[in-house]
């Protein structure tokens, strides 16, 4: 994926030059400033990130939201899910392996959903760009979408 | 200057007081909280940078007007298709989505777009679908991506609702100072009307 995002860009990068060089460096320009205003943001999430798998190992989350936890184990997984920021290529292959040794579809899709929508970590770079009040307001939402998406889940799943 | 960076680099710098204190407590996890930050550092030093030399193109190339077109007010199904489709496309964790959406937007993307965009982006993401199917099964990938469209689209709706004029205006600026350099065009009038809507 990452090589084919490198190429489309490459290719643009190239397309760009040959039409208008000026330009193309003027887009570096803009390409630069905007990443140099974010990064001290994004180097502060990656250390929070690192300290919070850290500490939240998938031993310990597979203790709290085991078997027959019901909603009371959906709204932890939500809440976990929320709090870390795992990438997607970690968080299903364990996922899946907390669904072999007994966690309930429904927690899981909670912990899933609430992943990818909710970051709490990443607030810092949310309110940057989307101020405090949008960026509050998006992750409630979709906190609470969650839920409808892990009852539904379960149904599917019953 | 110093103030400045000082400032600017507060969350860093906290967060770094925050990982020498774990090493004070506990040496082992602290290290393995480094190992996790490095290995995050590399994907975002891997993933980050054609994203931005991408809207850095898109910024100079694109004229406002096509964006309006295809993503701004009135832009209806097609603009709501095209930021599903954009978003899904996607590669990178949802940060990455953020510099994005601010290009976008100081384009002239509508919210209600712009929020859609950002919700493909963290749960509709083509990549990472493929990567559920096999690892949670079909029905769980499918019934959650058939119930994510249809929710994304509603909590754009929902947001837009939520925002008044007064919190556009905030936003706009903020993004505005974040993608600044010497050529900035000022806001124009026409936006501002538009913002208001």
């Amino acid at each position: 994926m990452t090589t084919v995002l490198y190429m489309i860009t490459l290719a643009a990068l190239g397309v760009s030059v040959f039409r208008d060089r000026k330009k193309t460096l003027m887009a570096l320009k803009k390409a630069w400033k905007a990443f140099e205003n974010i990064m001290p943001q994004f180097l502060g999430v990656l250390i929070l990130t690192g300290i919070m798998i850290a500490v939240l190992n998938p031993r310990l989350i597979s203790r709290i939201i085991g078997v027959e936890s019901g909603w009371i184990g959906t709204i932890i997984a939500a809440l976990v899910g929320a709090l870390t920021l795992i990438p997607g290529f970690v968080a299903f292959p364990t996922a899946s392996l907390l669904l072999q040794n007994g966690a309930g579809y429904m927690q899981i899709a909670a912990f899933v959903s609430a992943l990818m929508m909710v970051g709490v970590v990443t607030f810092p770079v949310e309110i940057s760009y989307f101020g405090r009040k949008a960026t509050i307001l998006r992750n409630l939402f979709a906190f609470v979408f969650t839920f409808i998406v892990a009852a539904i889940i379960a149904w599917v799943h019953a | 200057m110093m103030k400045g960076v000082i400032i600017r680099y507060r969350f860093f710098l906290a967060m770094l007081i925050l990982l020498g204190l774990l090493f004070a407590v506990n040496s082992a996890l602290a290290r393995r909280a480094l190992e996790v930050t490095a290995f995050s550092v590399r994907e975002m030093l891997l993933v980050i940078p054609p994203i931005f030399v991408l809207l850095g193109l898109l910024d100079v190339w694109v004229p406002r007007h096509t964006m309006v077109r295809f993503m701004g007010h009135g832009s209806g199904i097609k603009g709501v298709l095209l930021s599903v489709l954009i978003g899904s496309a996607a590669a990178g964790p949802l940060y990455g989505a953020f510099p994005v959406a601010a290009v976008f937007l100081k384009k002239g993307a509508s919210f209600q777009n712009i929020f859609i965009f950002l919700g493909a982006w963290s749960t509709t993401k083509i990549p990472m679908f493929l990567f559920e199917l096999e690892a949670l099964g079909t029905p769980f990938a499918l019934t959650r991506m058939a119930v994510n469209i249809p929710g994304i689209i509603i909590i754009a709706h929902v947001l837009g609702a939520f925002l008044n004029s007064h919190d556009r205006m905030e936003i706009v600026r903020r993004v505005e100072t974040l993608t600044k350099e010497q050529s900035v065009e000022r806001m124009t009038g026409a936006r501002r009307q538009e913002i208001r809507r």
